[in-house]
Order: structure tokens, then C-alpha cells, then sequence
């Protein structure tokens, strides 16, 4: 029950919303590059929105199912087909024993996410099935996955309630982005016309992009007495300034910590724009205040919530009394 | 200096107690890691110690950013250290040899002393563990004698194993699992401070201390059979007992 993977693609590996609770031991938190498509996608299927995806980097997989499925495809447009026959994303899919899901290489987005109803069932490894390729941690055996590896299913699931509802509408990911940022920890470390320089130039997205970080091209941004501090702890979107001065957003797979000084922080709602853009992508940064920060945060899982209430709701079964050749009849309807 | 709030966007914050490496600053961020997880607050992810600052990742839909610094200010006007544990010390068993260290040679003529005299000043003090990051399990130790301190290779090493102890610059530190690296190396233990076979799969915590013992290249071998087995137990003690 579950699939074997006929052709990895580039780099395709198990992710979830991440491995917390081990910082302090140095273990980055790595997990999903783009955590909004990963939780789209486990909620199409009705898994908790957390639950471990294939992320697929750029060209996507080729699986073969030996069993019923459902699943949904999310993020990068790798024009998904089910043998042979184009499918839609961002939506519930019905898989049937021996059909072959594959992709191609993406024509929108860089990151894609594919979720199994009841999840994969891969052991977690300190609580996480996020694989950390470095120091060869979770997922499978800690490393991107090989032809022949095979992933098994931990529920079957052949539908699911409320199979209609199951989709949602998604705009193209943009090459020219603004993300929204809160200055700081160290925005003190840098000149006026740092801080200014850094809030109106425009970035170019370089081929410096990996799961660690994201280096942007660009105007230099000036600090007062050099770019070394002692190391602290760094949190996903942090935008470091190296001293080069070119600003390097910290991504899933970043350090614990580290010695270079961070002038803002993009905020978690505004990562998924800067993951799926592509290199050459232009970038400029906004600053919000903390409180702005979190009414974005609080408006985006409220629309993940009502999503997720929408098709997790059961129908009662609706009853009419219909009269025919003056007899009374009794009609249930559901869903 | 005052202790400073620093966000880190819409889901951490930095407490930051000071801008030096000093053992006081330090124990300020275990007590306030130490009180945190011991009240379990509803809606903090995490918590992350450095050298001077905790970081702090919490869910905003959960926990606001003024309730959760108005929590920390009543935590550090406690007079009362909720569950604060005293530090431990860890003995780390090592074989310090060219055999095992290829450049404990060097150190020893960079300073001018002999490799004897490197063991005993490297093997004396009970280093604090500061932080532990770099690589899963890396612990930053504070309290090396300046007297062996050495600068790093100019050509880092491709792959340095785990369990190799090194100096760089003023610093020493152990490898806690297979990395290149630029740390003169002057020994090896046999002990795993990563282990993923292990319940918790880190050995060190920061604000604990550790101290070096040296051992024979027998015992080094003697140790790892029962280490890869799981089965070795490092030595611990309360320190100052």
C-alpha cells in the first residue's frame, strides 16, 4: 500500500512543517521550503495541515502506486499527469492501484508539494519526518529520494467526504515580489542609508538559492562597525548582511545560529513568494510593525481554518416528506 | 546593560542580556531556558540559548508579543529560580595523539611547549558549555589556556571525523559528527555526541560544564566498542563536589 518511485526528479525529499524542539541541541528545524502549499495541500486531503509531503525542487518525480489513493498537488506548476493524462493541482485526486503519477520540469514556482490522504508512513525522527540531507536526518534514510525507493501509505483511503469541495483557486507565484519584513535584531548595526538603501533598492533573486538560504544581488547595505556579532540564534526569513553587503534571507535548512548581523526578518506569510521565485526574480523589501505582522499572520490560518472546516464538516443527511398518489414518502438526502 | 527585546518578524523574539561571553551573561540564559520550560507556556514553539541571548519562537495566534515580554520581565524580577537545576560537569574521555590528532605536533611547537605540557593545559579546566550549534550536537566551550591557542588550517580539511577534539584560535571544541572543518586537531573520543540511535540524540547541554580526560589509545578502543553499542556512560558530576 503506498508507491515506488520510478524516477526522482532533481531533488525530491519528505518534508513536514519541520523538526522543533531541537535548536538548542543545534539541529536546524528544516521542513517545508513553502509551508503555505504544504498546508494546502494536507488540507485538501484531510490530513493535519502539518503532516509530511513530497517537496519536489524544480523537475518533479515520477511514482508508480501499488494501491487506491488520494492525494493533492500543490505550489510549483510541474504539469502533473496520472498515465499520461494532464491532472489538476489544487485539488483532491483519486490515485488507482497501478496508475503512474509524473511531472516535468516547473513552468511556474520552484517548489512542489504532493500529499497523501493519512500520510506517508515514514518513522519520525525526533519528532519530525522533515529530512535534514546534511547531517542525514529523517525522511528517507536522511537523503533525497533514488529510483526504487518504496514509500508505504499509513491509512487507505480510496475517497474522501465531500470529494467535490476538495479545490481551492491559486494565482501564478510573480517574478517581481515585494516581502513584507520587521526590522531587526540587529538593524542597529547598520547607517541610516544602510537601513534606507536596504528598504528601496531592488534585489535580483542569484542561483544562490537553496534550502538553507536565498542571496539576493543588488545595492550594498552599509553598517556601522563591520558585519560580525556574536552568534545568535536565527530564525527562519531572517535577512542576513554578510560582509559583502549583499542581503541573504535564511531559509528551512538554516543554522541554529550564527555570527552575522540580521537587519530585518520577512515575515513567515511572505516566504512562500520568495521560495517559488525564480532566479533573476526581482525582490524589494516593505517594513511592517510587529502588530501589522501578526494580523497577516492571524488572517492567513484563519483562511486555512475555514478551509478546513468547510470540508471536514459532516452533512447531516437532509429529510423531506414528499407526497405521492397521496402517499407520504420520506426522502433522505446526504451527501 | 539592560536586557533588550529584538523581534525576529512575526514568530520569534531575541532576549538579549548583554553583548560580551562571559559566564555570568551566560547563566542568565540557562536560568531564563531552565524557567520557561518548566512553565510550559501555551503558544512558545520553542526555545533557543546562545552565548547572551535566548531566542524565543512562539505562535502569534496563540501567545501576543507584549503578554509574552510582559511574562519574561516577571520571570527575570523573580528572586525565585523556578526549578534551576546546578551544573553539571561531563567527562569527555579523549586520546590525544598524532595518531588521532595529526596536528597536536604543531600546537605544541606554535607554542613552544611540549606535546606532554599541551595535554595537561588542555585537559585541566572544566570548560563551560556555552551554546551548542554549527552542526547537530557541537558544543561552543569557553575557559581554554591562551597559552595553546592556535590559529586555524589555512586549507580546511574535506571531512573530519566525528568525536575529533580541536583548537581554533583561542577556542576549543569537539566535532560532533563527520564535517569539514579548519580546527587544528590534537585528539579523538570515543564518545558519540550525536547519536540517533539514543532516546535524546545530543549529549551536551549548554550552561553544563565539560572536562577533558586523557586516556591510552587502549582505553580509546575499549570505550568505542561499548559506545557504538550504546552501552558507555560518561562520568558526571555536580560541579564543585
Amino acid at each position: 500500500m503506498g508507491f515506488t518511485v520510478k524516477n526522482p526528479g532533481i531533488s525530491t525529499t519528505v518534508q513536514d512543517s519541520g523538526r522543533y524542539g531541537y535548536q538548542a541541541s543545534g539541529v536546524p528545524v528544516s521542513g517545508a521550503m513553502d509551508m503555505h502549499s504544504l498546508n494546502l495541500a494536507n488540507i485538501l486531503v484531510g490530513n493535519d495541515r502539518n503532516e509530511a509531503c513530497l517537496e519536489m525542487l524544480m523537475m518533479g518525480a515520477t511514482l508508480e502506486f501499488d494501491s487506491a489513493a488520494v492525494i493533492a498537488i500543490t505550489g510549483a506548476d510541474m504539469k502533473p499527469t496520472v498515465n499520461k493524462k494532464p491532472v489538476p493541482m489544487n485539488e483532491a485526486l483519486y490515485i488507482r492501484n497501478g496508475d503512474v503519477l509524473s511531472f516535468s520540469a516547473s513552468d511556474n514556482g520552484n517548489y512542489c508539494y504532493v500529499a497523501f490522504a493519512g500520510g506517508m508512513d515514514i518513522t519520525p525522527v525526533m519528532g519530525s519526518r522533515s529530512t535534514y540531507m546534511k547531517a542525514k536526518i529523517g525522511g528517507v534514510e536522511g537523503r533525497k529520494l533514488v529510483a526504487g525507493d518504496k514509500i508505504g501509505l499509513r491509512e487507505y483511503h480510496f475517497k474522501l467526504p465531500n470529494m467535490k469541495m476538495r479545490h481551492f483557486d491559486r494565482k501564478d507565484y510573480e517574478s517581481e515580489v515585494t516581502l513584507r519584513v520587521v526590522l531587526g535584531p540587529q538593524d542597529d548595526h547598520f547607517t541610516d542609508e544602510g537601513i534606507s538603501t536596504f528598504l528601496s533598492a531592488e534585489y535580483t533573486v542569484t542561483s544562490e538559492f537553496d534550502r538553507m538560504g536565498c542571496r539576493l544581488s543588488g545595492d550594498a547595505v552599509a553598517t556601522k562597525n563591520g558585519s560580525d556579532i556574536i552568534s545568535d540564534g536565527i530564525c527562519v526569513g531572517a535577512v542576513q548582511v554578510p560582509k559583502h553587503g549583499m542581503p541573504i534571507v535564511m531559509l528551512a535548512d538554516r543554522q541554529t545560529a550564527g555570527g552575522y548581523t540580521k537587519i530585518a526578518t520577512v515575515i513567515s506569510s511572505d516566504l512562500d513568494k520568495l521560495v517559488q521565485c525564480s532566479v533573476g526574480g526581482k525582490i524589494r523589501f516593505k517594513a511592517i510593525s510587529v502588530a501589522h505582522s501578526h494580523e497577516i499572520y492571524k488572517a492567513k490560518k484563519a483562511l486555512l481554518d475555514e478551509l478546513e472546516a468547510k470540508l471536514t464538516k459532516h452533512y447531516e443527511p437532509r429529510k423531506f416528506i414528499v407526497e405521492v398518489n397521496d402517499k407520504k414518502l420520506e426522502v433522505t438526502l446526504s451527501e | 546593560m539592560d536586557v533588550r527585546y529584538l523581534p525576529l518578524g512575526d514568530t520569534g523574539l531575541t532576549v538579549e542580556f548583554g553583548n560580551e561571553i562571559s559566564p555570568a551573561i551566560n547563566s542568565r540564559v540557562t536560568r531564563l531556558c531552565d524557567m520557561l520550560k518548566t512553565l510550559n507556556v501555551n503558544g512558545i514553539v520553542e526555545t533557543m540559548p546562545t552565548y547572551r541571548s535566548v531566542s524565543i519562537y512562539y505562535d502569534p495566534s496563540v501567545l501576543d508579543l507584549e503578554s509574552l515580554t510582559a511574562l519574561i520581565d516577571e520571570l527575570l524580577s523573580t528572586e525565585i529560580a523556578l526549578n534551576v537545576t546546578n551544573p553539571y560537569v561531563i567527562e569527555i574521555p579523549v586520546w590525544y595523539s598524532s595518531e588521532s590528532g595529526p596536528d597536536l605536533e604543531f600546537v605544541a611547537s606554535h607554542n613552544g611547549k611540549t606535546v606532554d605540557e599541551v595535554i595537561a593545559i588542555h585537559s585541566a579546566p572544566e570548560y563551560l558549555i556555552y551554546m551548542i550549534g554549527f552542526t547537530p550536537g557541537f558544543p561552543y566551550l569557553g575557559g581554554m589556556d591562551n597559552s595553546i591557542a592556535t590559529p586555524r588550517l589555512d586549507n580546511p580539511r574535506v571531512k573530519i571525523e566525528a568525536g575529533s577534539v580541536g583548537i581554533a584560535g583561542s577556542q576549543t571544541g569537539i566535532y560532533s559528527v563527520d564535517s569539514p572543518g579548519g580546527w587544528r586537531l590534537i585528539g579523538k573520543t570515543p564518545v558519540k555526541l550525536f547519536d540517533m540511535e539514543r532516546e535524546n540524540p545530543v549529549l551536551l547541554k549548554s550552561g553544563n560544564y565539560l572536562k577533558f580526560v586523557p586516556i591510552s589509545k587502549e582505553e580509546y578502543f575499549k570505550i568505542k566498542e561499548q559506545a557504538d553499542k550504546g552501552i558507555y556512560l560518561c562520568k558526571m558530576r555536580e560541579r564543585g563536589v
